[in-house]
């Protein structure tokens, strides 16, 4: 399958199932296009009549072009096949190992976020917060579950988890206290909105987590729209000196200022913008996904803005990376030289087979979006996952389960997509959510239009 | 002339959010 595009003055092409890219000139963009349904004397005609005023394309140029066409395409980066799909149903049968857990370390919160899908933190539920015995039980959970792999990583979450901190350093403590014995190595992440940081928890976030999340939605009166606490008080003013603070401590090592759009700032830009003009460097800014019919939710009459959005993005982050002062943009990270093999782009996340959710009481989710939801109940960190029909749903969570993607060139860069946005959009977990897929694919465009723009200025 | 400059990618034959 071969996905053609013009953005930023750049004709792209991309073989989706060799993960070619190729920048092209209008000619061979077009001779692409016709070159799968016409014989190359239809093509030739084609193009001398259609370019009939320029002296570069003449027929000996066109047959130039026509015969790189073809190598491209035995050489297997172009038109190429799609074979993969066999892979997709061997994961059933294929035995998972756990390798991440989210720990919801916190179901409270003090900030009270009126958009906040965990209910400002309490998840539909009470308010809790997680024993240490609860903690390492998960922890042991996770080693026990986790085959021959080494790297297991668990995430800091809530509710706001430094409510819960000596509990999150206790777990942190007895994590490490394993790792020799096991053969493993922890890497954690803290979430937090900010309100406690402080230097305690700068150094010790520094000595012990591989990546910390900072939520922050961009300006101020954007921000404390929705990220207010139980007075009604904005926390922006609050929290940005204690993130800047904060990221700068973290040297070398990773964050990302994590925010959230939602119809009220359809010129999203702005903020990301904002959070770098603040000295971030690595920001995160995700779609809000909620109910339709919720006032912040993004509309249909909102989707052509937040492709020029996105589109504009890109072009300022290429403008600022030669002005010297780039950052990065989660959506916009793509490795074409490396990045994962054909079967992580195949299975995806792993929520419900190699990731979990932990509640404060041990139970076991698919992952924090399904969190208190009996449907989802996968079992608990003590007799593990007892309801084995769920995960099973959940190994055929995959790039091939929605006949909706099988004509999609983008399938084997979002894997299928998000299990919890297509539940809360369709009813299923393998259900199509139309309008996060039509934003990936604008990001994705927009993700390879840089690669090329660097490429060429290289 | 070259109208096709193909960019260094894998060959898949062979966080925040």
């Amino acid at each position: 399958m071969v996905h053609q595009y013009e953005l930023n003055g750049y004709h792209i092409v991309l073989d989706t199932c060799s993960g070619a890219v190729h920048s092209v000139d209008e000619v061979a963009y077009d001779i692409i296009a016709l070159f799968p349904d016409y014989s190359r004397e239809e093509i030739i005609a084609a193009m001398l009549e259609k370019y009939s005023g320029r002296s570069d394309v003449t027929r000996e140029e066109l047959e130039q072009c026509l015969d790189d066409v073809q190598a491209l395409k035995d050489a297997g980066k172009l038109y190429t096949p799609d074979t993969f799909q066999p892979l997709a149903f061997d994961f059933k049968a294929r035995s998972t190992v756990v390798k991440a857990l989210c720990l919801h370390v916190a179901h409270t919160c003090n900030l009270n976020c009126s958009y906040c899908f965990a209910s400002q933190g309490k998840f539909h539920g009470d308010r809790a917060l997680m024993s240490l015995e609860v903690g390492k039980q998960a922890i042991d959970f996770l080693v026990a579950h986790s085959g021959e792999r080494t790297n297991l990583e668990v995430d800091f979450f809530g509710g706001e988890p430094l409510m819960n901190w000596q509990v999150v350093k206790d777990i942190v403590s007895y994590a490490r206290s394993l790792e020799a014995e096991h053969h493993k190595h922890f890497r954690f992440t803290l979430t937090t909105n900010g309100v406690l940081v402080d230097d305690e928890v700068i150094d010790f976030a520094n000595r012990e987590m591989h990546n910390v999340v900072m939520s922050l939605d961009g300006r101020r009166e954007v921000h404390d729209r929705f990220r207010k606490d139980y007075a009604g008080h904005g926390s922006y003013d609050v929290i940005v000196p204690k993130f800047q603070k904060f990221a700068r401590a973290r040297g070398d090592r990773d964050y990302y200022i994590r925010g959230t759009f939602t119809h009220y700032n359809t010129d999203f830009t702005n903020d990301i913008l904002h959070m770098a003009d603040l000295g971030f460097t690595q920001l995160s800014m995700e779609p809000v996904v909620c109910a339709p019919d919720d006032p912040c939710a993004l509309t249909e009459e909102d989707m052509p803005v937040l492709f020029a959005q996105y589109e504009l993005l890109a072009r300022e982050m290429l403008r600022r990376e030669k002005e010297g002062r780039g950052f990065t943009f989660y959506h916009y990270m793509v490795d074409l030289t490396h990045g994962p093999c054909i079967y992580k782009r195949i299975s995806g996340c792993g929520s419900g087979t190699e990731y979990m959710a932990v509640t404060p009481w041990g139970d076991l989710y698919p992952c924090h979006q399904f969190v208190n939801d009996p449907a989802y109940l996968l079992g608990n960190v003590w007799d593990g996952v007892t309801n084995t029909a769920v995960r099973d749903d959940f190994k055929l969570c995959n790039a091939y389960a929605r006949p909706e993607c099988q004509d999609c060139w983008a399938k084997l860069y979002c894997s299928g997509g998000c299990p919890a946005n297509a539940y809360h959009a369709s009813g299923s977990i393998r259900g199509i959510y139309e309008q996060g897929c039509r934003l990936f694919r604008k990001r994705m465009e927009c993700a390879i239009m840089m690669q090329v723009a660097r490429s060429e200025e290289r | 002339m070259n109208r096709i400059k193909t960019i260094e990618t894998r060959d898949l034959n062979q966080s925040a959010c």
